[in-house]
């Protein structure tokens, strides 16, 4: 049925089915798992909500939406919640562009020829809890979590015992990316006043700085000129603000999904164990059957015609990445975790203008991790099956992973 | 078994390989060969004129990847001379025969040669299509000569300038039209690319050519006279004006075939002098014309990268499963280059537009997305530094957008003034020379059915020239 032929009365029925699906979906009850219900939405691509704004799973026409150049990453929230100054990742161009130009100017040549060091840290964090608990992990306390910050604040140049301090602000600032109805009342009350916290912090950071510059990328940016000249300061607080929640709270869901994915695989676990090469089509396909980031949101700056409708100009659209990850309109057997799936273009990074920075950072980080996991737990097992699952929404992963085992397995020097 | 049992692939690079390939991804298990005149196991050109003469790729690194086992039989350092399409048979420069159910044709191009009578024969001149072009040209370039002559500023031009100047040589390019790219993206984009050129201190020579190459006594390269009498003195020059396709071994053969191309139908079938597709030969790649449905009433023939492989997968399907639901080769035109510090993408065909604006950016950024227009509809789009928005244009193109596009792009200009692009006509002469070197007479074959491509717009044959 086409919009065109669909009557008023249909329409609506069908707008209310999915504003209702939608709404479960996102239900706590259902974060384990909120798959079957991406799947019954999917049966229309894009469809309007019942409270105007629009939602796309299909994966064209996610894929559609991400490229097009009629398309904001502006998400228009109500202005009260709207900061004095956006992030590159909800900005257009061109300050996109020239934010982004000037992040990832510092950001790549920084991560070329990590991945020694990335082993390196995967082997002392193993090392290091198996002894104060043995036969026992927590998949994320343990390593999903440590790992991925490390590698940040190293990368940033933030100090690494910051990380209670800002960790926990950070968790609070990513439940504020859901959306409002799943969020309580403290919540989002609770979120201004994280904000300004968060900034007071990056502006002691940033104030440090000045005085003890060092080679880290924030030093980087503060003494990078791009077209525009130098960045402001408010820029680089922001800039800066970004990439340390992002490099915290997005590759340890990566590396949490992609171990609970391998235990429930056991056959992927066991050839994982003897070919290292399977971590990169792996690491793929966990960003494609679990990924950590659910969906994006964007809005249209002109009529969109897609899927035999018309979404107007200045709409809000949300894209349901994890739902046009499972599109059998794309994928063969979309609901099967196949590790070395080769026909594999998931929505796990997003795409366009912001296909995500540091993917080449995360997937790095969930191959290394991953593989090691694999190759020094003997008899992993689940100890929770499903895992308790964080509050969050859109970055979504497990709060913990107890993961038990017979012996760690020495490190072999991390062949392959 | 079903199907062919022996296929033959001429012409062992891009588009013979991924064909290789996808015959065995389509379940083809009979006896599969590959012959190829270059020595060198299939590699990829692209670099060659960026990576590889800047110094940071050695050519043995360019080897293309394989994406699976194919087990066929390499015939390589052979090239092909002859077809015989009653028997069934390639004949190889060296007396061998190979014989086939199905042949592919994927031969390619080979650059436009300048001609001996005007100095091609000296020391010093260069042409850069093949591994063993790329070496000799690196090796001039490293031994540091004093002035490098670029003739023509295509793509290829563009990029060798662009490498010359990185590796901080001093560089005259001469170009036969007005800005260099115009005939690809117009006169518009071409002015904004000879802004390239020059800030990267290129001596551009527009509106002029080559009358003659001049050698020292031994033979070496000394300088170059161009049309309007003026001499540049160089050591090396490097030939980059368009090229020709390998053809010359299917002359004979009764299949339409000069050097514009192979002509074959949708499906990638290749087509005898009278018009008829020949069941069992098919073409892919530079070599190939064909009638696109975007772009009725003429034949294309594109030297781009992603059409090799994309065309390579259609003849692959439509070899091995004969006439049964064949499918047709309608992708959308894309290709990229990297010159002057920017990247440029292009999809669909801007040498057909009626009209060009410019929808992202500004052109004096050096970052900018032009949309171009043929009577009312979008057809093509270049992006020059953002090459992650083309998709969208490519979906609108396919849509049939209208244009000017309604876009209210934040980074469009505030009002879309749709602006002629202008293409070179072919009726333009250009001042001086009247053109190119002569094209050598390509094939003694009868000459290809008529060609409604040739006064209409000969420009869209425009690839990497
Ligand atoms: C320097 C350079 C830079 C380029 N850069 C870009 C770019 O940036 N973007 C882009 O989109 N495209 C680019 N291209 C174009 C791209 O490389 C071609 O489109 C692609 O190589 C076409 O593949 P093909 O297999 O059809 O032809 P080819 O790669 O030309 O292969 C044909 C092969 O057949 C062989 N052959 C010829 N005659 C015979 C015979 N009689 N018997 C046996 N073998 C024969 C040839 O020697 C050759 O090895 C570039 C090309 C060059 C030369």
């Amino acid at each position: 049925m086409t919009a065109t032929t669909t009557t008023p009365t249909a329409s609506t029925a069908h707008q209310h089915t999915a504003t209702v699906l939608f709404a479960q979906g996102l239900r706590y009850e259902h974060r384990a798992d909120p798959y079957p219900y991406y799947e019954q939405l999917l049966r229309q691509p894009v469809v309007r909500m019942d409270d105007g704004t629009w939602l796309a799973g299909g994966h064209r026409e996610i894929s559609l939406l991400l490229r097009d150049p009629r398309i904001s990453a502006d998400r228009l929230p109500p202005p009260q919640q709207r900061p004095i100054r956006k992030s590159l990742l909800v900005e257009d161009p061109p300050r996109h562009d020239q934010l982004r130009h000037l992040v990832t100017q510092q950001f790549v040549p920084r991560i070329m020829g990590m991945r020694d060091h990335i082993e390196a840290l995967v082997t002392g964090l193993l090392d290091a809890h198996t002894s104060a608990r043995p036969g026992q992990l927590d998949v994320v306390a343990d390593l999903a979590y440590p790992l991925p910050v490390t590698v940040i604040c190293e990368l940033l140049g933030v100090p690494r015992e910051d990380e209670a301090l800002f960790g926990s602000l950070a968790r609070r600032l990513t439940r504020g990316l859901d959306p409002i109805d799943t969020q309580t009342e403290d919540e989002i009350r609770e979120l201004q006043q994280t904000r300004n916290e968060l900034q007071q912090y990056l502006e002691g950071l940033i104030a440090r700085h000045d005085t003890a510059p060092g080679d880290d990328l924030l030093a980087g940016l503060m003494h990078s000129h791009g077209p525009e000249g130098p960045i402001d300061p408010i820029d680089l607080r922001v800039t800066l603000g970004l990439l340390l929640i992002a490099g915290h709270e997005t590759t340890v869901n990566l590396i949490a999904n992609g171990t609970l994915a391998l235990l429930r695989h056991p056959d992927a676990l066991a050839r994982l164990r003897t070919d290292p090469d399977l971590a990169t089509p792996l690491v793929e396909e966990v960003l494609r059957y679990d990924p950590p980031v659910q969906m994006s949101g964007r809005s249209t700056l002109a009529d969109i015609d897609l899927a035999g409708t018309t979404i107007p100009k200045g709409s809000r659209i949300r894209l349901l990445l994890a739902a046009g990850n499972r599109d059998p309109r794309r994928f063969a057997d979309p609901d099967r975790f196949v590790a070395d799936r080769t026909d594999n273009a998931h929505l796990g990074f997003g795409g366009g203008i912001h296909y995500c920075i540091g993917a080449t950072l995360a997937r790095a980080e969930a191959q290394i991790a991953l593989t090691a996991l694999a190759r020094r737990l003997e008899s992993p097992r689940l100890v929770a099956d499903p895992p308790p699952y964080r509050e969050n929404a859109i970055l979504r992963g497990p709060e913990s992973l107890p993961v038990s085992f017979t012996r760690l397995i020495a490190d072999d020097g991390g062949a392959g | 078994m079903i199907g062919p049992e022996r296929i033959v692939v001429a012409g062992a690079s891009l588009a013979g390989l991924r064909a290789a390939e996808a015959l065995r991804d389509e379940g083809f298990d009979g006896e599969l060969t590959l012959i190829g005149d270059e020595p060198h196991a299939p590699y990829d050109r692209p670099p060659l004129s960026k990576a590889v003469l800047s110094g940071w790729l050695p050519t043995d690194r360019t080897v293309l990847p394989r994406a699976r086992n194919i087990d066929a039989r390499w015939l390589l350092g052979s090239p092909a001379t002859g077809v015989d399409l009653a028997a069934r048979r390639v004949a190889l420069a060296d007396g061998r025969e190979v014989p086939y159910h199905r042949l592919l044709i994927a031969t390619g191009t080979r650059a436009r040669p300048w001609p001996r009578q005007q100095g091609g024969d000296l020391h010093g001149v260069h042409v850069l299509r093949s591994r063993d072009d790329a070496d000799r040209l690196r090796a001039a370039l490293a031994a540091g000569p004093g002035r490098v002559l670029v003739i023509g500023a295509g793509f290829t031009g563009g990029e060798v300038a662009s490498v010359c100047r990185d590796l901080g040589l001093d560089v005259t390019v001469t170009h036969r039209g007005g800005a260099p790219l115009a005939s690809a993206l117009g006169g518009v984009i071409g002015d904004a690319v000879t802004r390239w050129y020059r800030d990267a201190g290129v001596d551009l020579r527009l509106g002029t050519t080559v009358r003659t190459l001049e050698g020292d006594a031994h033979g070496r390269l000394r300088r170059a006279v161009l049309a309007d009498g003026t001499v540049v003195e160089a050591e090396v020059a490097v030939v980059a004006a368009g090229a020709l396709a390998n053809t010359e071994w299917l002359n004979g053969s009764g299949l339409a075939a000069d050097a514009r191309g192979v002509v074959c139908d949708a499906s990638c079938r290749a087509l005898t002098v009278d018009g008829t597709p020949v069941a069992d030969v098919f073409a892919a790649g530079d070599v190939a014309r064909w009638p696109h449905p975007l772009y009725p009433g003429q034949l294309l023939r594109l030297d781009h990268w992603d059409n090799a492989v994309a065309q390579a997968r259609t003849a692959a399907h439509n070899m091995a499963h004969g006439s049964r639901a064949p499918r047709t080769h309608d992708p959308l035109p894309a290709f990229w280059s990297n010159q002057f510090g920017v990247n440029l993408k292009c999809v669909g065909l801007p040498a057909l537009a009626d009209q060009v604006v410019l929808t992202q950016g500004s052109l004096d950024q050096r970052q900018f997305v032009a949309a171009y227009g043929r009577r009312g509809r979008l057809i093509a789009a270049v992006a020059v530094d953002s090459p992650r928005v083309l998709d969208g244009y490519a979906a609108l193109i396919e849509a049939g957008a209208p244009f000017p596009p309604v876009l209210n792009a934040t980074d469009g200009p505030g009002r879309a003034d749709p602006l002629d692009p202008a293409f070179p006509r072919p009726a333009d002469p250009a001042p001086g020379d009247p053109s190119m070197p002569p094209t050598p007479p390509a094939s003694s074959a009868p000459s290809p059915q008529p060609d409604p491509s040739a006064s209409s717009a000969p420009s869209v044959l425009a690839g990497h020239e």
